[in-house]
C-alpha cells in the first residue's frame, strides 16, 4: 500500500478548504453557499481522518463520524430554512436577503 | 392634661396617613367622616384643654409635654416637644374649630371632584403641620410646621393640576414664600451660634441678658425672622404670591390663605416678641410694612374683578392690619384680630366658593348679581361677614378688634399719627371694596342663575362662622365701653404690657372716627355700585384702576428684575465648559456608535469576510509569537 507523504495530504485538505471558502465568499446562490460550507466542513474531516491513520489512532475516525452527523443535521435545517426563503421571496440570492441590516446607520448603502 | 395635648396634631396626622395608605379601598363617606372627624377631635380636644386651661392655669403659664429628643449634638439639642400657653391656646383653637368647619363645608363642595381623597389627605396635613408651628416649644421644630405648611399650600394651590395656569400658581407661591424662609433659617442660624439652643423659652429669657436694645446683632436676627413671616404671610414686598394662589379650591382658600397658614407670620412674630422689642428699627418698619401693604392691597383688592381676587388682597390687608398692631406693641390687638379676622374671612371664602360653585365656576362679579333672592342664607351669612369685614360699628367683631389696631397706632408709645392715618384709610378702603364686592355680587339685575341651593353641609358652616363674626367682638371691648377684657385678660402673661404715649385724642373720638368712616364708606359704595348716583368709572375704567389692578406692577417689577435676568443667565451658562465637554462626550460615543452600526448591513457574503477577515489576522498573530 502506497503511503501519501503528509505534506500532500494537509495541502490537500487545505486546498480543498480554499475552494469551498471561496466558493462561499463568491457565490450568491444560497444553494451552492451551504455547498461549499460542506466542502469546508469535509475538508476538515479528512484532517481529522488523516490525523488518526498517521498516529495509529481511531479518535480520528469517531471524530469524522461525528462531523458526518452534525453536517448532515445542519444541512437539513438549512434546506428547510432556504425552502422557506424561496417560498417567501421567491429567490435564491443571499445578498437580497438584508431585513436584518440596521435600517438607520445604513440608509444610504 | 399635659399628656393628651400632643394628640391635637397627631390626630389629622394619623388620619392623613391612613388616607394616604388606604385610601384606594375606604369608600368615599369613610374618607370624609375620617378626614372631618379627626379634625373635629383635635378641636374638641382643644377645647378641652381650653377649659382646663381657663379653670386652673397651668405653672408657669404653659402645659409642656416632651414626646422624643428628635436630635442631640454637640451641645445642640431640639426635641419633639409641644407647650400650649395662651397664644399657642389661641391659634390652636382657630386652626382645629374653623379647620373642622371648613372640611366639613369640603366634603359637599368637592362631592363630584375626582381628587376627593387626595383632596382631604393634604387638608389633614395641612392642619397637623400648622398645629405643630404652632404647638412646638423650640424653633426647629415649628420651622418643620413651617415648611410643612408651605409644602401643603403648594399642593392645594395646584390641586387642580392639569390646568398649567395652577401649577404655575403653586410654584409661584412656593418660590416666593421658600424666598422668606431662607432669611428664617439664616435668622435660626444666628440665634442657634449666639444661644446655643432654639428652644423658644430658653430663647426669650436669654435674650435680654445677651443682646442690649438694638444692638446691630439682634436688629440682624430680628430682620432676618421679619422675612421668614413676611413670605408666609404676604406682606410687602413678598405679598406677590396670594392673589395667584386663589387657583386652588375655595376652602383651600378659606382655610391657608386667610385663615390660619398667611397669619404664620404674625405668630412668629408675636411668639418671639422679645426678640423684636429688642430691636425697635425692625419693630418700627413691621409697623410701616403693615401700613404700606394695607393700602397697597386695599387699592388693588378695589378694582378686581375675580371675586376671589378681592378677598385676597383683602386678606393682604387685614394682615397688614395685624403687621401694624405688632409693629406697634399691641400684640393682643394683633392676635385679636388674627382670630376675628379668621372668622369673618373663612365665612367669606366658603361663601364665595358656593357661589362660584353654583355659578358654574363664574368668578366675575360683573357677571354675577342679583343673588340677594337666589341665595338668601349665603347672601345673609356673606353680609355679616362683609359688615365684620368693614367694621360696622358696634355690632360686628371687626369693629372691636380693628377699632383696637387703629387705636393702638395712634395712643401706643411707639405708634404715630401717620400710621393711624394709614389705617384709616385703609377701613374706608375696606368697606369700599366690601360693599362694592357685595353690591356687585347680591343686588342689581341677576345675570346667571345659580345651579341649585348650597346644602346644608354648605349652610352649617356659613351660620356658625357669621354667628362668631358677630358675637366674637363681645369678648373684647374698648375700655371705655364695658369692663369685658377676656381676651387681653387671657394673653396678658404671653407679652409684654403696652405703654401708652402720654398726649393724644380721647380714645371715644377715634372710636366715632373709625365708625363714621366704616359706615360712610358703605354708603359711597352704595352710591357708587347699587344706586350709581355717582360714576364708578374711576375705579372699574381708569388707567389708575388698571394700575391698581395689576397689584401696583409688582409681578412686572419682579419679572423684570428677577425672572428675566435669571433666565437670560441660565441661558447664556447653558454652554459653558463644562456641559461642552460632556456634550462632546456624548457626540463622540453617538459618532463611533454610528460608525460601528454601518458594518451591520445585513449582508451575508459580507460577514462572511469579515469573519474571513479577522480569522486570518488572528492567526498571522499567533503565527508572529
Amino acid at each position: 500500500m502506497m503511503t501519501v507523504p503528509m505534506e500532500t495530504q494537509i495541502l490537500f485538505a487545505g486546498v480543498l478548504f480554499l475552494i469551498g471558502l471561496v466558493g462561499l465568499l463568491v457565490r450568491r446562490n444560497i444553494i451552492f453557499m451551504l455547498m461549499s460550507i460542506e466542502l469546508m466542513l469535509n475538508s476538515a474531516a479528512m484532517v481529522f481522518v488523516m490525523g488518526g491513520a498517521h498516529w495509529g489512532h481511531a479518535d480520528g475516525q469517531v471524530m469524522f463520524i461525528f462531523i458526518l452527523t452534525v453536517s448532515a443535521a445542519e444541512v437539513s435545517v438549512g434546506l428547510a430554512l432556504i425552502l422557506q426563503m424561496y417560498h417567501h421571496y421567491r429567490t435564491l440570492d443571499a445578498d437580497s436577503m438584508r431585513k436584518l441590516k440596521d435600517h438607520k446607520a445604513n440608509e444610504n448603502l | 392634661m399635659t399628656t393628651f395635648i400632643w394628640l391635637i396634631p397627631v390626630l389629622p396626622l394619623i388620619s392623613f396617613l391612613i388616607n394616604v395608605l388606604f385610601n384606594r379601598v375606604i369608600p368615599r363617606r369613610g374618607i370624609a367622616l375620617l378626614g372631618v372627624g379627626s379634625v373635629a377631635l383635635s378641636a374638641l380636644i382643644t377645647i378641652i384643654a381650653g377649659i382646663k386651661f381657663l379653670s386652673i392655669p397651668p405653672a408657669g403659664g404653659a402645659y409642656t409635654t416632651t414626646i422624643y429628643t428628635w436630635l442631640s449634638t454637640g451641645g445642640f439639642t431640639a426635641d419633639i416637644a409641644f407647650r400650649m400657653d395662651a397664644l399657642t391656646l389661641v391659634f390652636c383653637f382657630v386652626i382645629t374649630f374653623v379647620g373642622a368647619l371648613i372640611h366639613l363645608y369640603s366634603v359637599e363642595f368637592m362631592k363630584d371632584d375626582d381628587g376627593f381623597a387626595r383632596f382631604f389627605a393634604y387638608m389633614n396635613l395641612f392642619v397637623s403641620s400648622m398645629l405643630i408651628l404652632v404647638l412646638s416649644n423650640n424653633l426647629l421644630l415649628l420651622y418643620l410646621g413651617w415648611e410643612g405648611v408651605g409644602l401643603c399650600s403648594y399642593l392645594l394651590i395646584g390641586f387642580w393640576y392639569k390646568d398649567p395656569a395652577n401649577d404655575y400658581a403653586a410654584r409661584k407661591a412656593f418660590i416666593v414664600t421658600r424666598i422668606g424662609d431662607t432669611f428664617m433659617i439664616v435668622g435660626l442660624f444666628l440665634l442657634v451660634i449666639t444661644f446655643g439652643t432654639l428652644n423658644i423659652d430658653t430663647l426669650l429669657r436669654q435674650a435680654p441678658l445677651v443682646w442690649s436694645s438694638g444692638s446691630p446683632v439682634a436688629v440682624i436676627a430680628a430682620l432676618l425672622l421679619l422675612g421668614g413671616a413676611l413670605g408666609k404671610s404676604a406682606q410687602l414686598p413678598l405679598q406677590t404670591w396670594l392673589p395667584d394662589a386663589m387657583a386652588g379650591p375655595s376652602p383651600v382658600s378659606a382655610l391657608i390663605h386667610a385663615a390660619t397658614m398667611v397669619t404664620a407670620g404674625v405668630y412668629l412674630i408675636a411668639r418671639l416678641n422679645v426678640l423684636f422689642i429688642l430691636a425697635p428699627e425692625v419693630l418700627a418698619a413691621i409697623a410701616i410694612i403693615g401700613a404700606a401693604t394695607l393700602l397697597i392691597a386695599g387699592f388693588s383688592a378695589l378694582t378686581q374683578h375675580d371675586l376671589k381676587r378681592v378677598l385676597a388682597y383683602s386678606t393682604i390687608s387685614q394682615i397688614g392690619y395685624m403687621f401694624l398692631a405688632l409693629g406697634v406693641g399691641a400684640w393682643s390687638a394683633a392676635i385679636f384680630h388674627f382670630m376675628i379676622h379668621a372668622f369673618f374671612k373663612a365665612l367669606l371664602f366658603l361663601g364665595a366658593g358656593s357661589i362660584i360653585l353654583l355659578l358654574h365656576e363664574e368668578h366675575d362679579m360683573h357677571k354675577m348679581g342679583g343673588l340677594r333672592k337666589k341665595m338668601p342664607i349665603v347672601f345673609l351669612t356673606f353680609l355679616i361677614g362683609g359688615a365684620s369685614l368693614s367694621a360696622l360699628p358696634l355690632i360686628t367683631a371687626g369693629f372691636y378688634s380693628k377699632d383696637q389696631i387703629l387705636w393702638f397706632s395712634l395712643a401706643s408709645g411707639i405708634g404715630s399719627k401717620w400710621l393711624w392715618l394709614a389705617g384709616i384709610a385703609g377701613a374706608l378702603l375696606t368697606s369700599l371694596y366690601t360693599f362694592r364686592m357685595i353690591f356687585l355680587v347680591f343686588f342689581g339685575e341677576a345675570k346667571t342663575e345659580p345651579k341649585h341651593q348650597p346644602g346644608p353641609l354648605m349652610t352649617i358652616p356659613l351660620i356658625i362662622l357669621a354667628a362668631l363674626s358677630l358675637i366674637g367682638g363681645f369678648i373684647e371691648l374698648p375700655h371705655n365701653l364695658g369692663p369685658v377684657h377676656l381676651f387681653s385678660r387671657l394673653l396678658e402673661p404671653v407679652f409684654p404690657a403696652l405703654i401708652l404715649s402720654e398726649s393724644h385724642a380721647p380714645e371715644w373720638i377715634i372710636q366715632v372716627i373709625s365708625a363714621l368712616i366704616a359706615i360712610g364708606g358703605i354708603y359711597l359704595a352704595y352710591l357708587l355700585f347699587n344706586k350709581k348716583t355717582l360714576s364708578s368709572n374711576v375705579i372699574e375704567k381708569s388707567r389708575l384702576s388698571h394700575f391698581f389692578y395689576q397689584g401696583w406692577g409688582f409681578d412686572w417689577l419682579y419679572n423684570k428684575l428677577f425672572v428675566l435676568p435669571l433666565v437670560w443667565l441660565s441661558q447664556i451658562d447653558k454652554k459653558d465648559f463644562i456641559d461642552k465637554f460632556y456634550s462632546s462626550l456624548a457626540h463622540a460615543v453617538n459618532y463611533s456608535g454610528t460608525l460601528l452600526s454601518r458594518t451591520q448591513n445585513g449582508k451575508l457574503r459580507w460577514y462572511v469576510m469579515v469573519m474571513v477577515a479577522g480569522l486570518i489576522l488572528l492567526l498571522t498573530i499567533m503565527l508572529n509569537l
